[in-house]
């Protein structure tokens, strides 16, 4: 267990560093100067060359990553123009569009997107499982066919196509819901939820689509195992069969599925917060890729990594709380 | 209730119990398939009838239609369990008749207990579903049953799941599970083919004790006749879901009235009768194997290790701990042992599928321990494998003539396509089926195949891991004939690894016993079989159902 976690935790920041370079690598070779950026629009030569400086452009692109390590570690001073910010210690860099560390720019938007992340995750998962379990149990009946045609149709809608109807029809027509703003949950729970349906909605219904195949087809398999049959044949009835004896072994792999899934929801959670107008980490991302903001784009992939990374570090955790058979090491 | 249950069974010809199972023209029909066609017996309280038949005889099929747990499954014709129709029976009716009346031990013990939950509770919830006992009563009565069943420091056991039990001890805990309900009979599928022969002995008799105490009926279902014979009274031997004999085991044994019958007995491999002439006839005397220039394999301290468990408790655990062995030149040499001895990881390493940690291997005088994988091509010729899974070892998306003509391509043999064919005739194939797949053929069409394969480069030795042991008997009867042929006309030596000791007498002129890594008795078959001095040895062959005890020698 212990060698389990320090594992993983090597490996997390493994995994980080080389992301980091990675990005930081494609930002060299771009095309476009940062300091052309940073400088404005009437820029001389002289201020460019000052600029770039300042910046911190003019070294060699491995002492840039350099400082940029240093300041994840120990934090670092930034200074445009005259007076010098300081940018306290995980410091994934300063974004002189906005004036602010990228870190304080995260932070800020972290709640939204957790609350719509988590949310949606948790959304799909009950949905989902609710629909691949039924599915399963119902088989050849007209639930299951009714199911699975609503699953396919999931599956295959985008979300911007999703968000889209459930905007006009709740929002334009029915009017029982108010166009989305993001309200803080500390402030009104209440009113954090009511905003916050649609959007979790539409990011759930295709991952949910997602869960109820993987339901569906690990409790079929599940039921079709031999202790099932052990459990039939000593007079078990069958809701204490599957209740007991299948649902474990038909959730396993929805564990191992939804950390992988984490992925895929927060590249659908960039589209979804730009569509619904929430001040969330993706909207920060999709402005910050327009403007070439490249501290913020490092900074929100880095974080994006590290969220992967972790999940499934609790999905291998998980998966061996579940299967007394899973050995950790 | 149905009304019908109350009324009293009139077994045929019996005046002193009332069968307490009893079927009349039992149907299990599958679409168009008929697995089981019309079977009829009655078993009495504290009797034991064996269902004896080949794979696909329709003896599973009949088992499981007792407890009417077929699903997809057309059943017909009557099942009385203590005097209640199962096939009639309510669901609720048939809920309590599960477990309570008549229960269950399935072939495969590992997988037979949910893995996720520990043994004593899953006992703990069937006693719970049928008495409604509270869960601290239930959970003491789990360990009450482990206890009887053997299952040693049943209370800590009890808390274990069923993947830290070992194969003999889970379907211990499945008979305990059967046991703490008290039925009235017990369905006992294949309860002892997974296990090892010592294994296998010591829950034999822990179902014959239990059926004393309790005057539960026991209907043993196995393709083993020697399971049969020393547990069953009576014997019904099924072959393609009819019956073919019924009768106690003595005139069924001794005077079989069906020829299939006879056939199947005579396929028996006999743990203490001679090899047959046929693999004797040819001679090489293998006393003169003693000389050291003849030995075409020798090994000597040979060693193999598995590391296993998390980085600072690390274990190192042999598998292979110091064996030597030689084998003449057209010698057999068979190896026996029980699950975990380490047998299979001595084949493997005598093919250098596995690389030794110790130890040396010669081959015809060269040692071939450490050689490059390069240079040790051109020595496969004379160094091929058999597989225990004819199925598995071959690809399926290859026709099986060009999996036997592959290794000759590899060889550079410019018509290796003829020569298959020839090599599919000599192993009795037809060689018109060279583009035919391997599913389109039987088990033991399959081990054919896998033979011819290992044949086509003309070796010398030829290692076969458990090459008979999914296959039927008669079956194996024919695969061990065609070795022993193959033997004498090509001056092919055999190192023959099996867990089945009849069968490895039958065909080997030396054995060796494996235990824990290690060779525990080297020697001339006979003196091994006839007169053993090891103890484990003794014990092993103790252990193996006796056959011939019942049956007179032919």
């Amino acid at each position: 267990m212990i060698w389990f976690l320090v594992r993983r935790l090597l490996a997390t920041v493994a995994v980080l560093l080389v992301m980091s370079a990675i990005v930081y690598g494609l930002f060299y070779l771009m095309p476009g100067d940062p300091a052309v950026l940073a400088c404005g629009k009437r820029c001389g030569p002289d201020q460019l060359v000052v600029t770039r400086h300042k910046l911190g452009l003019d070294q060699a692109v491995y002492l840039q990553y350099w400082h940029f390590l240093q300041g994840v570690v120990v934090g670092r001073d930034y200074s445009s123009g005259p007076d010098v910010n300081h940018c306290a210690a995980p410091c994934l860099g300063y974004s002189f569009q906005s004036d602010q560390p990228v870190t304080n720019l995260l932070l800020d938007r972290l709640p939204v997107s957790a609350s719509l992340t988590l949310g949606a995750l948790v959304l799909a998962l009950v949905l989902g499982v609710g629909a691949g379990l039924l599915s399963a149990l119902r088989r050849g009946t007209f639930v299951e066919r009714l199911l699975t045609g609503v699953t396919l149709l999931g599956f295959s809608t985008p979300v911007f196509l999703i968000g889209l109807i459930l905007l006009l029809v709740f929002c334009a027509w029915l009017k029982v819901l108010p166009f989305p703003s993001y309200v803080p949950l500390t402030e009104n729970p209440a009113e954090w939820a009511r905003n916050l349906v649609l959007p979790w909605c539409a990011l759930a219904l295709i991952e949910a689509a997602l869960f109820a195949r993987v339901a569906r087809a690990g409790t079929l398999e599940t039921l079709a195992e031999d202790h099932i049959r052990t459990f039939r044949a000593y007079g078990v009835p069958e809701r204490q069969v599957v209740r007991r004896h299948a649902l474990r072994g038909a959730l396993a792999p929805v564990a191992t599925i939804t950390a992988v899934e984490l992925a895929t929801i927060i590249v659908s959670a960039m589209l979804t917060e730009s569509m619904f107008g929430l001040p969330g980490i993706g909207k920060l991302a999709v402005e910050a890729s327009t403007s070439v903001d490249l501290p913020v784009i490092t900074g929100v992939t880095l974080l994006a990594g590290t969220a992967v990374v972790l999940a499934n570090a609790v999905a291998d955790l998980l998966h061996a709380a579940i299967d007394p058979r899973v050995k950790l090491a | 209730m149905t009304p019908v249950s109350e009324a009293p069974m009139t077994p045929v010809g019996e005046a002193a119990t009332a069968p307490v199972l009893s079927v009349r023209d039992l149907r299990v029909r599958f679409g168009d398939r008929e697995a089981v066609g019309g079977v009829s017996f009655d078993l009495e309280p504290g009797r034991a009838l064996g269902v004896v038949g080949e794979s696909g005889s329709g003896k599973s099929s009949l088992a499981l239609a007792l407890s009417r747990l077929h699903t997809g499954a057309d059943v017909t014709g009557e099942v009385r369990v203590d005097g209640t129709d199962v096939l009639a029976a309510s669901d609720a009716e048939l809920r309590r008749l599960r477990g309570g009346r008549i229960a269950m031990v399935f072939q495969d013990p590992l997988s037979s207990l949910d893995p996720y939950l520990r043994v004593g509770d899953q006992i703990a919830e069937v006693y719970r579903v049928h008495t409604g006992a509270t869960r601290r009563a239930a959970a003491a009565k789990a360990v009450e049953v482990l206890d009887r069943v053997g299952i040693p420091d049943a209370s800590r056991r009890a808390r274990a799941h069923p993947h830290e039990f070992s194969g003999g001890m889970v379907q211990r805990a499945l008979i305990a599970m059967a046991l703490a309900l008290e039925p009235r009979v017990l369905v006992a599928d294949e309860p002892t083919t997974a296990l090892d022969v010592t294994v296998q002995a010591r829950l034999l008799t822990l179902l014959d004790e239990l059926r004393e105490e309790t005057g539960m009926a026991l209907l043993l279902v196995s393709h083993d006749f020697g399971v049969v014979a020393e547990t069953a009274d009576d014997i019904l031997v099924m072959r393609a879901g009819k019956t073919v004999e019924h009768g106690p085991v003595e005139t069924v044994l001794r005077t079989p009235s069906a020829a299939y019958t006879r056939e199947l007995l005579e396929a028996v491999p006999r743990l203490d009768t001679p090899r047959p002439a046929v693999v004797t006839s040819r001679t090489p005397p293998p006393e003169q194997a003693d000389s050291p220039q003849e030995s075409l394999l020798r090994i000597s301290g040979l060693r193999r290790e598995f590391r296993l468990g998390p980085p600072l408790r690390r274990r190192v655990v042999p598998a292979v701990d110091g064996v030597s062995l030689e084998v003449a030149p057209g010698e057999v040499l068979g190896v026996v042992g029980e699950s975990g001895s380490g047998k299979t990881t001595l084949a493997r390493l005598i093919v250098r599928l596995l690389a030794p940690s110790a130890g040396t291997i010669e081959f015809a005088g060269r040692d071939v321990t450490r050689l490059p994988a390069r240079e040790l091509r051109p020595l496969r010729r004379d160094l091929q494998m058999v597989f225990q899974d004819p199925l598995a070892s071959l690809n399926p998306r290859r026709t099986v003539g060009d999996s036997i003509a592959d290794p000759l391509r590899v060889l550079g043999e410019p018509d290796a396509e003829r020569r298959a064919r020839d090599l599919m005739d000599r192993v009795g194939l037809d060689p018109d089926r060279y583009g035919a797949y391997p599913h389109e053929f039987s088990g033991g069409q399959r081990q054919r195949v896998g033979i011819a394969r290992a044949l086509a480069p003309d070796p010398r030795l030829l290692v076969c891991d458990e090459p008979v042991t999914s296959l039927d008997v008669s079956t194996q009867a024919q695969i061990l004939a065609l070795l022993a042929e193959l033997r004498a006309e090509r001056d092919l030596a055999l190192l023959f690894v099996s867990h089945d000791l009849a069968v490895v007498r039958q065909v080997s002129d030396r054995v060796a016993v494996m235990r824990a890594g290690r060779v525990v008795t080297l020697g001339d078959v006979d003196t091994v079989y006839d007169q053993p001095e090891d103890p484990y040895t003794r014990a092993l062959l103790a252990a193996v159902p006796k056959l011939a005890a019942l049956t007179p020698a032919t």
